[in-house]
């Protein structure tokens, strides 16, 4: 047997102690200059680094301007003319935001750091209430805050349609009597049109009082929403054209991830149901939102809607291009959750059917958590994607921090050599912290759903 | 098929509302308290936002003056800033009334896009700029030289004009926005930079060392710049046009903002026709009659606006060339109001 192998051994050789002794500094030692292809390799990104990182220090820091009120003060530098992001600094951050109310802005931001940050943390305790609050009393009280509120609701389902206006333009602490009484009366009226409906339908007493009670629910839920930005809180109105900065880039980016991670999971739910109209639909929708592109939508909410919709009828810009960026991102989001499920055996989903779970305890308890925890990575991609896409938004006329900075380059007052690459450093390194802060989150959920699995 | 006739009703429903949305901008506009006025997203002197986040600039003087005439206060404008190839559907869909935006009038734009030119804020034409050491002291020893321009402007298509009808040489090297082409012309890419002169001029203050560049004399193309407004509202139409003629005629008879309230008791026929002191004229626009007053006292003559945005007392520095009244050897020129 001995004869077939090319070789044998016949005696132990000695151990030899190990070629680079252990501790963190001989491992950097070792990863570095271990071998001839590493100690290339090491040598180019050093001179990388020369070459690239050392001018751009220079330009940040050592060669530029920090003081003046107008270009003069950058013109025999040839380094960054920080005096002009000072000075425009407002504008890059609130848009035209008048500056007495700028105080608003800035509570929403602190407000949404504060509630944001026990949420990612693991360990904070109150999960439950945090949420509720994050997702459901933020963004009404961030609407109130950043727009005012007192919307001044006149018409609500019957005003509009049978132009009922029992109580004219009487008002009771700055509402309007007409539309809270036509809301209660529509709330009412499609409570008793579930109760039929389910009476037709000969469905079971249990569940037609269930429909009932679901349809005064949902009243009831956004009826609450309605009076909080409805109420006259006395803050001075402020339209969303001029909000704009980094304020419009985080609430376009915001509303756009909160929004899309709930849409595209149901909508990824409805392309694999097994009920063919929600199936139809779900692929249409998703399949019409993913072959248009982002522009296109912006572009037709903003100039196209206008001239579709009846006279008196006019949707805000924002929220116009809010409601495009929502469904757009809902429907990049389906596909990636339906990743996620695809990836599950089927073993999972017989095993909950065994255990006697119906279909939405089965996907909430069993098989989401582990099609979500795969997906991780891709979910993520999409937020940063969103992020970066808002300044698509500049096309329709909002400024979004880059439109800010755009506009800020055209002042005459601070036109320079050096004004555009400093502007331009300024928001990469803005975007670059909220998206590798993204990033850098993911990484650490993976880790932990990784820790789960095992 | 009840289908298909209930959504042939909804269609109709909405066409006779969005003709219903062409009626009497002016009535509009007094109605909602405010002029919406589409200007650019940045160009220099002509509409960009200030340290304070205020629009200024000829062209948003041009919206501050027709708000001026309007409601007698020229801050009751609210700015669109569009893009140069959205600034037309932003006006056909009503999302402005006015566009200020750096427009050049053209046959087409005029008659194809349903849209009217209310006249001329700016004559502009386009030049190039080059280096000093170059030598070159004309256009027509350009020859063989690589162009630096703004990609699908007419500034583009102007170069290629020039170059071609006289046998030169050329290589363009294009690209998508104004600060990009600067640059690339600044770090060396290309021997000439060309666009409109009003920009040209703007954009040598963002060189390393203006100093060492020039502009030369030749002008190859026509940019008659200013407002434009949707065609089928005359009255609309009239305000526009006739609120630059003001400015205009104001220059011409000495009317300025500081001397405007003085002027009011100047014997000059002239001058008590544009200010309202005799005749009807304002109220033949829709106007009040004191609506020269308004505009003058708010935002000033044409030269006022021209000097404090473009000219001499502002940044840029352009002479007013084309641009000075017909008076003096320029195109200004107004219809006389009477």
């Amino acid at each position: 047997m001995a004869g077939d192998a090319a070789f044998v051994r016949t005696a132990l050789t000695a151990s030899q102690p190990p070629p680079i002794p252990a501790g963190p500094l001989h491992g950097i030692v070792r990863g570095l200059f271990f071998g001839p292809l590493n100690i290339a390799l090491t040598l180019f990104s050093i001179f990388l680094i020369a070459l690239l990182v050392l001018p751009l220090m220079r330009f940040l820091f050592v060669d530029a301007a920090w003081q003046g009120t107008d270009s003069t003060a950058c013109l025999g530098v040839s380094g960054a003319c920080w005096p002009f992001i000072w000075a425009k600094l407002g504008q890059f951050i609130y848009g035209v935001y008048p500056e007495a109310l700028r105080w608003r802005p800035d509570l929403v931001f602190a407000l949404g750091a504060l509630l944001l940050a026990p949420l990612l943390v693991q360990s904070a305790p109150f999960k439950r209430l945090n949420a509720f609050l994050f997702f459901a009393i933020y963004p009404v009280a961030g609407f109130v805050l950043l727009t005012g509120g007192n919307l001044d609701l006149k018409h609500f389902l019957l005003g509009r349609l049978l132009a009922w206006d029992i109580f004219g333009s009487a008002t009771a602490a700055g509402l309007h009597l007409s539309f809270w009484s036509d809301y209660g009366a529509s709330a009412l009226l499609l409570a008793a049109l579930a109760a039929a409906g389910a009476t037709l339908l000969r469905a079971r007493a249990r569940n037609a009082a269930l429909a009932v009670l679901a349809v005064l629910a949902v009243f009831a839920v956004v009826g609450a929403m309605l009076l909080a930005v409805d109420l006259d809180l006395g803050l001075a109105p402020v339209e969303t054209r001029s909000w704009g900065g980094l304020m419009v880039t985080l609430v376009v980016a915001v509303t756009g991830i909160v929004a899309s991670l709930p849409l595209g999971i149901m909508l990824a739910l409805g392309r694999r149901s097994e009920m063919p109209i929600i199936r139809l639909l779900s692929v249409i929708f998703i399949e019409f939102w993913r072959g248009v592109p982002l522009i296109t939508v912006l572009f037709f909410a903003t100039y196209m809607l206008p001239l579709f919709l009846p006279t008196g009828v006019s949707v805000d810009g924002l929220l116009r291009v809010l409601i495009g960026v929502a469904l757009f991102s809902a429907a990049y989001m389906a596909e990636v959750v339906r990743g996620g499920l695809q990836a599950i055996p089927r073993g999972q989903y017989e095993a909950a059917q065994a255990l006697g779970l119906g279909y939405w305890r089965t996907m909430i308890e069993v098989v989401l958590p582990q099609a979500l925890a795969i997906v991780i990575p891709g979910i993520v991609n999409n937020f940063i994607g969103l992020f970066k896409d808002t300044t698509l938004v500049l096309i329709v006329a909002i400024f979004d921090l880059l439109g800010q900075l755009r506009a800020a380059f055209a002042d005459p007052a601070w036109a320079g050599p050096t004004t555009l690459y400093t502007g331009f450093a300024f928001a990469g390194i803005i975007y670059f912290v909220f998206c590798y802060g993204m990033s850098r989150y993911a990484h650490l959920l993976e880790l932990r759903a990784a820790a789960v699995q095992r | 098929m009840h289908r298909f006739v209930y959504a042939l009703l909804i269609i109709a429903g909405f066409s006779v509302s969005t003709a219903r949305v062409e009626a009497a901008v002016l009535d509009q506009i007094k109605a909602k308290g405010f002029l919406q006025c589409g200007v650019s997203q940045g160009i220099p002197g002509f509409s960009s936002p200030d340290d304070k986040g205020n629009w200024t600039g000829l062209d948003v003087d041009v919206c501050r003056a027709i708000a001026a005439a309007i409601f007698n206060d020229p801050t009751k404008v609210k700015y669109t800033p569009l893009s140069a190839k959205d600034r037309f559907t932003a006006l056909q869909s009503a999302e402005i009334d006015v566009l200020s935006r750096n427009t050049t009038w053209t046959l087409s734009r005029d008659t194809s896009l349903g849209l009217n030119f209310t006249g001329v804020i700016y004559y502009d034409g386009q030049g190039f700029m080059v280096r000093k050491d170059k030598k070159v002291n004309s256009a027509l020893e350009l020859s063989g030289a690589s162009v630096c321009t703004q990609t699908g402007t007419t500034t583009e298509l102007n170069v290629a004009d020039f170059f071609r009808s006289r046998k030169m040489k050329y290589d363009i090297v294009a690209f998508a926005t104004a600060d990009e082409t600067v640059k690339a012309y600044d770090s060396g890419r290309c021997d000439v930079f060309t666009t409109d002169v009003s920009q040209l001029t703007a954009e040598k203050l963002k060189l390393a060392k203006p100093d060492d560049h020039i502009i030369l004399p030749e002008i190859i193309s026509k940019e008659p710049l200013g407002p434009v407004v949707r065609q089928g509202d005359e009255q609309w139409f009239d305000v526009v046009k006739w609120t630059l003629y003001a400015m205009i005629n104001a220059e011409e008879l000495g009317v300025t903002s500081k001397n405007v309230t003085e002027m009011t008791k100047s014997p000059n026929p002239e001058i008590k026709r544009l200010l309202g002191i005799e005749g009807k004229f304002g109220e033949a626009l829709g106007l009040s009659n004191d609506w020269g007053v308004r505009i003058l006292k708010h935002v000033g003559n044409y030269g006022e606006i021209f000097d404090r945005n473009v000219g001499a007392n502002s940044k840029l520095n352009i002479d007013r060339g084309l641009n000075k009244l017909w008076s003096k050897g320029g195109l200004q020129y107004a219809p006389p109001i009477r």
